[in-house]
């Protein structure tokens, strides 16, 4: 505007005619300018609704074959035989649902301990590091982490981990004879662990710095130690925020593809031993979706992918719930 | 009745109840920062490996030749470096422009009933698989069309649009509202106040959200797996033509298992992570100073 009026000498302001103009022409590019740039606006959240809107219908359209033909119950059969046209998801549905548990398990213990750590304990400065750190592990792309994956974490798994967890908690039947080279279940569920943490540790950190000081400072007042003034206080107030924290961090497992694909081993079979190789929905479409043997095995793939985009969808409403419902109570 | 004499010997150090609950409490506060250290540790760990694999495979003709002719042979990953810089700046500028203006939508131009169902579908839209992502785009493009830059641009955008419009709507509520009314109160209209106070006033937080998604689609593998996967081994930078690209090149290095291929796959994950890593401390930073300066 600066510009314009400096190139160009300013308009005689004389004539209270010219002087209607020109408020005329202001009106005029008010309007427009403001009509565009609201049209603007809605073409970019159109897209989005209808983007989403179309996912939902593409994926149903593709699985259409599928579901005439097999059901709802295709979830609960576990057989993958692309030849005889015998297909189910379910070993694929309980390598997702198994390995994502297991990180989330893992996850949920670290993640909300660091959050503690950095909401609670840690000087701001301190925190104000260690923070960020945490949260560049989300940065890392999931290819490499899948390569570090079968590089490094594979064999640790197979020659450390799941000896230990075998020693001590074998009796679970669900830590069984360690597999020879790492593939398994085990390792993809430490892989997510990785990915889930940062989430996870991130958003407790926030749902914990929002619990008023007075509540604390009324607690270490009464005498509780540091430990009791959490557990006593500041879990309580946010269970239902980190329970939304954990549903995301859930959703974000389920939907991983390559680097599980990387190191599951990609067997569809159900063993209740984590240490054996598995596969999950994700991987399986990773593997299977570019070449499938016949349309019903694509249609199949689709199935796969409807069921995780449902997965997707409830997650998300469950933890848009928990979390705005959270808010409304502290 | 008997006066009460301080006893010199007491000792102050809790003893019996008081000193088992500080013990736990102790425990406790240890066991929260032992889990910081592990995770620390293990983003080190996961750098140092990259790095100590990654490093020996870097030279000027592993950074500009040609992809493998074969699997199994030697090769550089000159087309796939160029090719994702055109895949992260196309779908860049696809998902920064339709980011900014949902954020717009939501927070200036939508009544809060339209708002919410919107919201609703950006919340939906961040936690899409991104494999369903790339099956998606498979159906709608490339199933018609064959593989290309543009399909797998768009795959990406998909994963990047909500993380710009997210970032720039909690900008966006950070201007103050001060600035508002100030505008408002000057007589200045709605969409001179959109585009010269408001978006202006979130910068620094939008222009930080914009090279994040970057960053991150960058670094993105299973959008581009139905998308861009058919590519040859020499420079393509037109979009209509399937892009060469660091992620699946990685992908496919590793599972071919030849020790060179695999050597090779450590050298691009190296100059990867690394880029991506530093993009993200550098934008955080920025975000830091430029919000630091305007006082929010």
């Amino acid at each position: 505007m600066r510009r314009m009026s400096a190139l160009s000498p300013a308009p005689p302001l004389s004539g209270p005619a010219q002087e209607r103009a020109r408020r005329a022409r202001l009106r005029l590019t008010d309007l427009r300018a403001s009509r565009t740039l609201t049209v603007l606006a809605w073409i970019g959240a159109a897209v989005i609704v209808i983007t989403m809107g179309s996912v939902g219908f593409q994926v149903i359209r593709g699985a259409s074959e599928a579901i005439g033909r097999f059901g709802p119950l295709f979830a609960f059969h576990a057989a993958w035989i692309p030849n005889l046209n015998k297909l189910g998801g379910l070993s694929y549905l309980y390598g997702s649902l198994v390995t994502s548990l297991v990180s989330l398990v893992f996850a949920t213990i670290l993640g909300v301990s660091i959050g503690i750590f950095l909401a609670l304990l840690a000087p701001r400065p301190v925190a104000n590091v260690i923070g960020p750190l945490v949260e560049m592990l989300a940065a890392i792309p999931t290819v490499v982490l899948g390569l570090i994956g079968i590089i490094v974490i594979s064999p640790f798994s197979a020659h450390t981990l799941e000896p230990l967890f075998h020693g001590v908690l074998g009796w679970t039947g669900l830590f069984g004879a360690p597999a020879q080279n790492g593939a398994s279940l085990f390792t993809a569920s430490l892989v997510l662990t990785i990915m889930v943490l940062p989430i996870i540790s991130a958003l407790s950190r926030d749902i914990f710095r929002t619990v008023p000081q007075e509540l604390r400072d009324g607690a270490e007042a009464l005498g509780a130690t540091r430990w009791e003034m959490i557990r006593g206080v500041v879990l309580p107030t946010t269970v239902s925020g980190i329970t939304g924290a954990c549903v995301l961090g859930f959703a974000r497992a389920m939907g991983e593809a390559i680097a599980v694909t990387q190191v599951v081993g990609n067997a569809s079979l159900i063993h209740a031993n984590l240490f054996f190789p598995g596969t999950t929905l994700a991987s399986a479409i990773a593997n299977q979706f570019e070449s499938p043997q016949n349309s019903l095995t694509e249609s199949a793939l689709y199935y796969l992918a409807l069921i995780l985009l449902i997965v997707g969808v409830l997650t998300s409403i469950v933890s848009r719930r928990i979390i705005s419902r959270g808010a409304k109570l502290t | 009745m008997s006066t009460v004499t301080p006893d010199p010997e007491f000792s102050l150090r809790p003893s019996g109840n008081l000193a088992r609950r500080l013990l736990i409490s102790r425990a406790a506060q240890g066991g929260a920062v032992i889990a910081a250290a592990l995770a620390v540790v293990i983003l080190l760990i996961l750098i140092g490996f990259t790095v100590v694999h990654g490093i020996g495979a870097l030279s000027w003709s592993f950074l500009t030749g040609n992809l493998p002719a074969a699997t199994g042979q030697a090769g550089g990953i000159g087309p796939a470096l160029l090719g994702t810089a055109e895949l992260a700046l196309i779908a860049g500028i696809i998902s920064v422009t339709l980011g900014i203006l949902t954020a717009l939508f939501l927070t200036e131009f939508a009544s809060p009933r339209v708002a919410a169902p919107v919201a609703a579908t950006l919340d939906v839209l961040a936690g899409l698989p991104t494999i369903v992502a790339g099956v998606f785009v498979y159906g709608i493009v490339v199933a018609h069309f064959g593989e290309s830059g543009i399909a797998a641009a768009i795959a990406l955008s998909m994963v990047m649009t909500p993380l710009v419009a997210r970032a720039t709507l909690e900008s966006l509520r950070r201007v103050p509202a001060t600035w508002r009314d100030a505008a408002a109160a000057l007589g200045v209209s709605h969409w001179r106040t959109v585009l010269t106070v408001i978006l202006p006033g979130a910068a620094s937080g939008i222009t930080t959200a914009a090279i994040l998604a970057v960053a991150r689609g960058a670094g993105e593998t299973a959008p581009l797996l139905f998308t861009s996967a058919l590519y040859g081994n020499n420079v393509q930078l037109n979009p209509l033509h399937a892009l060469p690209n660091l992620p699946l090149e990685i992908y496919t290095l590793i599972e071919t298992g030849y020790p060179v291929s695999v050597q090779m796959a450590w050298g691009a994950a190296f100059l990867l992570m690394m880029t991506i890593l530093l993009v993200n401390i550098v934008a955080r930073i920025g975000l830091r100073r430029g919000e630091r300066k305007r006082g929010l």
